[in-house]
């Protein structure tokens, strides 16, 4: 094997989950399991919508849009008309739907895949303003949230040598 | 693909030093590849092993999760037998291709 040029790995991530979407949470958790698995040092931050994903009550029970969501299709793959999506228990089995394809792929639930991440050594971490603003306590959250913090301390987090990629989902 | 030796048998390992071929695997094989990847074999090791390989002789697509519910280990254990690669480094070690799955 011939090394010209010499790869320099990624060594530490933090992954920002800022919606609440089945989507953009399980975005966020491939994305931080897949670089625990990596050996990369990972923290997850999650804000806004995106603390349903660690709030013990509602974290398995995300949906998807199916308003507002022009890139959706029918499972033929035609267009899936937005009127359709308003309709009383679409929402409701479109994200039955998306969970049941993932769990197909050994896509665990949402709590479960967090303590995936944990386990091998990723931490969590719920922002400070959005805990204040939704008035949430602590016990809503889940166990293995490390910490309420502040953007503030989030850039301290992501310090050190070397550097921290921060990825917002 | 290239060739490389270890414990004395010749076999075909890709650019990433996974054997293209599960058959010309054996055990002594494994300890090697293992050493380079920094583990020392248990035989806690080697059950996790042969689980890998069962599965993958079955066709599955490999996760941590189905390792974690095998009975064998859990997904903490998996990572501290498998340090910064518990799918990756076992997958290496156990002969077989690197993992095609996102989780």
């Amino acid at each position: 094997m011939s090394e010209e040029k010499k790869k320099t790995p990624l060594k530490k991530v933090f992954i920002i989950v800022a919606k609440g979407t089945i989507e953009d949470i399980y975005a966020g958790l491939v994305m931080a399991n897949g670089a625990v698995m990596e050996g990369i040092e990972t923290k997850l931050f999650f804000t806004f919508f995106g603390m349903d994903a660690i709030i013990k009550k509602r974290q398995n029970k995300s949906k998807t849009a199916t308003v507002g969501n022009p890139a959706m299709r029918m499972p033929g793959g035609l267009p899936f008309p937005t009127l359709l999506g308003m309709l009383p228990g679409v929402e409701a089995g479109v994200s039955a739907m998306m969970k049941s394809q993932m769990a197909a792929l050994d896509v665990p639930p949402v709590d479960e895949f967090i303590e995936m991440i944990v386990a091998g050594g990723g931490e969590l971490y719920a922002c400070k303003l959005a805990f204040d603003m939704f008035k949430l306590k602590r016990e809503d959250l889940d166990d293995n949230v490390k910490d309420v913090i502040t953007v503030g301390e989030l850039y301290e987090l992501a310090g050190g040598e070397p550097g921290t990629q921060i990825i917002f989902t | 693909m290239a060739t490389k030796s270890y414990a004395g048998v010749n076999v075909d390992v890709t650019e990433d030093g996974y054997l293209t071929d599960p058959t010309q695997w054996n055990k002594d094989i494994a300890a090697e590849i293992a050493k380079e990847e920094g583990i020392d074999l248990t035989d806690k090791h080697f059950e996790v092993i042969d689980f890998l390989r069962a599965e993958n002789d079955k066709g599955t697509q490999l996760t941590i999760r189905m390792v974690g519910k095998s009975g064998i280990t859990d997904i903490k254990g998996l990572y501290t037998l498998f340090p910064a690669g518990p799918l990756k480094k076992s997958s290496r070690i156990a002969g077989i291709a690197k993992p095609t799955s996102c989780v």
